[in-house]
């Protein structure tokens, strides 16, 4: 184990850069990604039926039910892709320490979904004529919660990855483990959204910081066990 | 093969009459409850398999952590019998309490926070057995066992946490209960009686299915040692 140190640093950023590289290049995964999104929310708009009164009561909901989902389907992408060309054993073999690696792929799954976050949010606004989210509580519960969904995310596809039933068992094994991390994110939205004062939300988002610290310092740990041969 | 050790048979036999023992004060002994009649008398398991299976978790996530440490397969064998175990016992927990929840809260379910935090943790424990289903190296297996274990203790925790910024109500008979609990009640001393009683056998079944499950897997591996033995 080495202390955090300039080379751990540039060791993270080089593999997030590799992924943002490559997905810059291919664009499958945002596309994919956003098109779901897209798909997600037309969905809900007929099955909720989002009229004006509706819409008070459920945007933060239907907002992170959508980035959730959108989430798995980035996470399963990026493991697979370095599982199936065996990037993985490549990037194990590098003189790095292993958890450089999962801080890395952290950091790309998080980029991306914050783009998904940063296309989709706009749109829903434009959409339902909805401007209460462009506030900057509303961006900071959106950047608190998808760091916690990330970083448990990212552990959980490592291993999904490398097992028999592979895609099916991210959702199944992520879900139920971020549910805090959910269910904080859409009570503070919410509250943002309904205008409620910040003491009122202030449980809620206390909440979610400490899911994100325990869950990244956990993940950060348990990383070498995930991906030891 | 091993012989089965005599004390697990004593455990056996102390197992079934504990059992018979629990239902005899929790039907029998118990009073009847003033308001709610005698649907509340279901309360005595209620709690029992409720408290071993809280136990197991806790039990499981501890021996994940020692398995990750030491790399000792008794311990990967441990926490799969806490964790099966106390699934079964959970989900028994569950039902029991929607008995109680039609007449008394007049719905089978509702989505309050302990209600919520138990179906939660039970569908973390279901993905923990598909998790390792999907596994076939039993090193590897039992690692990923133990992480995720050791996630869903953390995470349940906070779940409940959560969901009580929404809000409850279970009552809360042991400790302080919040102003919007409906269907507590006072405990009797013979109720009481009766509930430690439940508690006690719970405990001695669950030690008792525990250790048949460790030796079922001991077992299990020294079939599968000999199996390769011989196709080789």
């Amino acid at each position: 184990m080495t202390q955090p140190s300039p080379s751990f640093l540039k060791a993270v950023f080089a593999i997030a850069r590799k992924d943002l590289a490559a997905e810059f290049r291919s664009r499958e995964l945002l596309s994919a990604m956003l098109v779901f999104s897209m798909l997600v929310i037309l969905i809900f708009n007929f099955a909720l039926e989002l009229d004006v009164k509706v819409r008070q009561s459920v945007t933060a909901g239907v907002l992170w039910t959508t980035f959730a989902f959108a989430g798995t389907l980035g996470l399963n992408r990026s493991m697979a892709v370095e599982k199936d060309r065996g990037c993985m054993d490549g990037l194990l073999l590098a003189p790095v320490d292993r958890s450089a690696i999962f801080f890395g792929k952290a950091v790309s799954n998080l980029a991306f979904m914050l783009l998904v976050e940063a296309i989709v949010v706009p749109l829903y606004a434009m959409l339902y004529n909805e401007t209460r989210i462009f506030q900057w509580e509303f961006i900071g519960v959106l950047l608190l919660g998808s760091i916690g969904y990330i970083a448990v995310g990212t552990l959980l596809s490592a291993m999904s990855v490398q097992t028999r039933t592979r895609d099916v068992l991210l959702p199944i094994l992520l879900f139920p483990v971020a549910v805090p991390v959910l269910l904080a994110s859409v009570k503070a939205s919410g509250g943002i959204v309904a205008g409620l004062p910040l003491e009122e939300i202030l449980t809620p988002l206390n909440l979610l910081i400490v899911y994100d610290v325990v869950f990244l310092a956990v993940s950060y740990m348990v990383f070498d066990f995930v991906v030891e041969e | 093969m091993q012989q089965k050790p005599i004390f697990l048979t004593i455990l056996d036999v102390l197992s079934i009459i504990g059992l018979g023992v629990a239902t005899y004060f929790a039907l029998v002994y118990a009073p009847t409850e003033a308001v709610m009649g005698n649907v509340q008398r279901v309360f005595y398991f209620h709690v029992g398999t409720a408290w071993v299976a809280l136990v197991g978790f806790v039990l499981a996530a501890v021996s994940g952590i020692l398995y990750l440490v030491t790399k000792d397969m008794k311990w990967d064998r441990f926490e799969l019998a806490a964790v099966e175990v106390s699934t079964m016992f959970f989900f028994i927990t569950i039902v029991l309490g929607s008995i109680w929840a039609r007449p008394a809260w007049n719905t089978w379910w509702t989505w309050d926070p302990r209600l919520t935090t138990a179906a939660v943790t039970e569908l973390i424990y279901i993905a923990y057995f598909m998790l390792r289903a999907g596994i076939e190296d039993p090193e590897k297996r039992a690692r990923f066992g133990a992480v995720y274990t050791l996630l869903g203790g953390i995470s349940a925790p906070i779940t409940f946490m959560v969901i009580r910024l929404f809000r409850t109500i279970h009552p809360v008979v042991i400790g302080n209960a919040s102003a919007a609990a409906q269907g507590g009640f006072d405990m009797t001393p013979n109720m009481l009686t009766a509930m430690f009683i439940a508690l006690g056998a719970f405990t001695i079944i669950f030690i008792d299915l525990m250790w048949h499950r460790i030796r079922i897997g001991a077992l299990e591996e020294k079939v599968e040692h000999l199996k390769l033995k011989v196709s080789m």
